[in-house]
């Protein structure tokens, strides 16, 4: 498949990205190209110029910013699995990473891209929402921080304004007695999720002292999953305690679950209880560990 | 058009491409390297599958352009002075291929695979080919196979 004609412009510096995309109207950006590409060849995106960013340098890297992990917006999946800070700092975003499509999909989809993208099957937005993270978005004078929870808004839709740009995403880096954990349903081909879930877990004395939870997948756009967490807050850190919680999830779900050809809506809600507590034990072991 | 400069199994390989032209085609009708094969298209069954830099990379969701300057290996570059590869030998060897659409794509991969997990128990061998889409095989022939690459790798 053959994307329609584009003009291809490369940027060395954001500062030359914000030149071209003013100079570009309508174009797209290109990190990694595994959000854009498979659009351009389905020809569901044509935009006249391609901008690519894939090689400007401040974009890139993983870096201690106070309490929070500031992973720049090139940092391909592969590199947020295998780093150790990551794993240490925000377990369920580097289990989340590993499991994106394959390695070799891994080796070049971006961080970045996939938090523009928004697509509601993605996996690391669901994981943002649970953690309280955010996204940071350059814009041509200057950044803003923009809540992961107020970020993404619709299918394929964010909170990103023309002319920003996704330079970094920030996560909370966890602190003692927290654990986080991300489990899903993953579609056996393209291994995107029909169901996910995302928690982070405080362990104080055997209790679950703060609950987060957020599931994606199977709504248009990664949410919290406040029933869920009410339900456990101040409830014994055991496997029918997460049970019970976890039933409460379709309270969370309302009446906007998507379902395709692969699995059907009620399919999936009937699925979501299950990898919520999946991902609530898992992370409260995390809890335990740390 | 745009100019690109690829170093390709080691030689460098110049070409003026259309920007919408995907790594892909570049290397299958720009350079006759056709061993790279495309099944899909769509990167999800592994078929395209080469290294950049070192890293396996679906060679149907990259345009060429992406790859200037970049040092690609497709499966022709693995055999050296007429001496298959490990991971080639251990194809035939374990009968690791039947029809062999998917085999360059496999190989590549599992070579990426072995870089950085020189001795993978099966799990991981599973799971590195995970991209790849084997119709025929049934996957124990292709697992074996890389072990035995592994393996020989080991006694070395």
């Amino acid at each position: 498949m053959y994307a329609a004609e584009f003009n291809y412009l490369r940027a060395s510096s954001l500062a030359e990205a914000h030149r071209l995309l003013a100079a570009n109207p309508g174009a797209k950006l290109l990190a990694g190209g595994h959000s854009l590409i498979p659009l351009l060849k389905l020809r569901l995106a044509a935009p006249p110029a391609v901008i690519d960013i894939g090689r400007i340098a401040e974009l890139r890297g993983i870096a201690r910013r106070g309490d929070d992990l500031r992973i720049g917006a090139l940092t391909t999946h592969a590199e947020i699995a295998a780093s150790a800070e990551v794993r240490k700092s925000a377990a369920a975003l580097a289990e989340a990473a590993a499991g994106v499509g394959d390695p070799a999909v891994r080796n070049r989809g971006t961080i970045g891209g996939n938090v523009a993208h928004a697509d509601p099957a993605s996996d690391l937005p669901t994981v943002l929402v649970a953690l309280e993270g955010a996204v940071v978005a350059a814009g041509p004078k200057g950044e803003r921080t923009i809540p992961a929870a107020e970020f993404f808004t619709g299918v394929m839709t964010t909170a990103l304004r023309d002319h920003e740009i996704v330079a970094a995403v920030l996560v909370p880096m966890a602190t003692r007695g927290v654990g986080s954990a991300y489990t899903k349903f993953a579609h056996p081909a393209s291994r995107y999720a029909v169901v996910g879930a995302a928690a982070l877990v405080a362990v104080n004395k055997g209790t679950c002292a703060e609950v987060r939870v957020a599931v994606g997948g199977l709504v248009p756009h990664a949410r919290r999953a406040s029933a869920v967490e009410r339900a456990l807050s101040g409830q014994p850190a055991e496997a029918a305690s997460f049970a019970a919680a976890a039933a409460r999830v379709r309270d969370d779900l309302g009446s906007d679950v998507l379902g395709d050809i692969f699995a059907s809506a009620e399919y999936r809600a009937a699925m979501a209880p299950v990898y919520v507590k999946r991902a609530l034990a898992a992370a409260a072991a995390r809890a335990g560990l740390a | 058009m745009a100019q690109v400069s690829i170093r390709v199994n080691g030689r460098v390989r110049k070409g003026d491409v259309e920007p919408r032209l995907l790594l892909a085609h570049f290397l299958r009708e720009h350079l006759n390297l056709t061993g790279t094969h495309v099944g899909c298209d769509t990167s999800q069954c592994g078929a395209c599958t080469v290294l950049i830099d070192g890293r396996s990379a679906k060679s149907c969701t990259i345009f060429a352009v992406q790859a200037d300057g970049c040092d690609v290996t497709t499966i022709e570059g693995l055999a050296r002075d007429g001496q298959l590869h490990p991971l080639q030998e251990g194809f035939w060897e374990e009968h690791g291929l039947q029809c062999g659409y998917c085999t360059p794509g496999m190989i590549m991969s599992a070579v990426d695979l072995l870089n950085d997990n020189p001795t993978p128990s099966e799990r991981d061998i599973r799971e590195g080919i995970a991209g790849n889409f084997c119709r025929c095989t049934g996957y124990q022939h292709i697992v074996n196979a890389i072990q035995y690459a592994a393996n020989k790798a080991a006694r070395k």
